[in-house]
């Protein structure tokens, strides 16, 4: 299983010299396995465009789940360029809603805030809510669950045969009962269960936190509590502040670093890729 | 432990902020929390109590009507939940303090994306004067 960060900057594209390192993109991650005409994608945001313009042309399916529908989280469905190649097929997956999908995504992808249309794609398009059975992607089983964040949020694990990664971009767990202690009754604590890779929400420097209570996101710190309950082998700390420039980023990532209590602490850096597994 | 629903969650974050007594109960009618005031009324601790299926949670805390105990199926909990409708009534329990008095309740279902329903949750005010 190889996980790479297209995007992994939160709210806000932030381009930039001080943010060459960690990456001014907004969240966008993609998971290959062996099967070299597929591919999943985590969520949209603004790193998308990138990885659209590196797309294998073997690659005729992809699975594109997608957290939640703010803004930052689809702004690169608009820039996708394999969306117009008839060859390949794209499911995308979203929270469940009373409005239909395309309805949701179309108030985003339709004038006057965007010139094309969801139904101008010409990719073979496939819009579902991601329900509580289990999704066959390939050769990987996901996982979708609730997790705390306003307006409906979704954090999903990714099961192949020789890794589980996480993925919960946006989430506060410490509105959790009593946090971090009691493992059943935090938010996301059962699909980020015993992960090899939990990419988590660590936005804020735990001084920010305070002033942020609510707001959906995470302290490093927090996100650090989360992984050693949930006993996730590495976490990488995800959706950066747009406020936080590399060295801030850095110096948040070591103090993230000295709170583990196992778990192997690392911050997402845009184009960077980890393999999993065998 | 299986996780809780993040619904049941966010309501017993939002039950442990408040200064009236809330009480939890999930899908299968079980008790799942109370919080701080519902600990001084009852006079027990909820991390120091038991899990408890609906009819134990009943007959412990001795709800009635007009002098009448009520069974589990007719607590303002279990109707909701039943229901999965609101609903309001006035009750006589007994508290920690071993006085029985007069209190509001109102009890409503929470239900999820999906029309799942999660289980359902009680407010009591203590009444005062007709």
């Amino acid at each position: 299983m190889r996980v790479t960060f297209w995007g992994t900057r939160g709210s806000i594209a932030t381009p930039g010299p001080e943010t060459v390192v960690f990456g001014g993109d907004t969240s966008c991650v993609a998971i290959a396995g062996r099967d070299p005409g597929h591919l999943v994608i985590l969520d949209a945001g603004t790193g998308l465009r990138r990885l659209g313009n590196t797309l294998p042309e073997g690659i005729g399916r992809i699975d594109l789940l997608l957290s939640h529908l703010h803004l930052d989280h689809i702004l690169g469905l608009g820039f996708f360029a394999p969306f117009f190649r008839e060859d390949l097929s794209v499911t995308i997956w979203a929270p469940p809603s009373r409005t239909p999908l395309l309805d949701r995504l179309s108030r985003y992808l339709s004038p006057p805030l965007f010139p094309v249309r969801l139904r101008d794609v010409s990719s073979q398009l496939h819009l579902r809510d991601a329900g509580p059975e289990p999704i066959s992607s390939g050769e990987f089983t996901i996982s979708a669950a609730s997790i705390i964040h306003p307006d409906t949020a979704l954090g999903y694990r990714i099961e192949g045969s020789d890794a589980v990664v996480a993925y919960l971009p946006d989430h506060e767990p410490a509105l959790s009962p009593r946090f971090p202690t009691l493992r059943g009754w935090t938010s996301g604590a059962a699909i980020a269960s015993d992960v090899d890779l939990l990419i988590h929400d660590g936005q804020y420097r735990p001084e920010e936190y305070a002033d942020h209570v609510g707001w959906g996101h995470s302290s490093a710190t927090d996100s650090v509590a989360f992984a050693d309950l949930v006993a996730a082998r590495t976490l990488a700390l995800f959706h950066h502040d747009p406020g936080h420039d590399d060295a801030a980023v850095a110096e948040l990532t070591r103090r993230a670093r000295a709170a583990s209590h196992g778990t192997r602490v690392m911050a997402a850096k845009q184009g960077s890729t980890i393999t999993l597994g065998h | 432990m299986a996780q809780q629903p993040v619904e049941l969650i966010l309501v017993r974050h939002l039950a442990s902020r408040l200064a009236v007594p809330v009480f939890v109960i999930d899908a299968s009618g079980d008790l799942v929390y109370f919080n701080e005031p519902a600990e001084q009324a009852l006079g027990r601790r909820f991390e120091e109590t038991p899990p408890m299926g609906h009819d134990e949670w009943t007959a412990a805390f001795l709800p009635s009507r007009s002098g009448r105990p009520l069974d589990a199926e007719q607590t303002p909990l279990m109707i909701a939940l039943r229901q999965a409708m609101p609903y309001h009534t006035s009750l006589d329990v007994l508290t920690g303090d071993d006085v029985w008095r007069s209190v509001e309740v109102t009890a409503f279902p929470i239900i999820a994306p999906g029309d799942r329903l999660l289980g359902a949750v009680a407010m009591f005010w203590e009444a005062h004067g007709a």
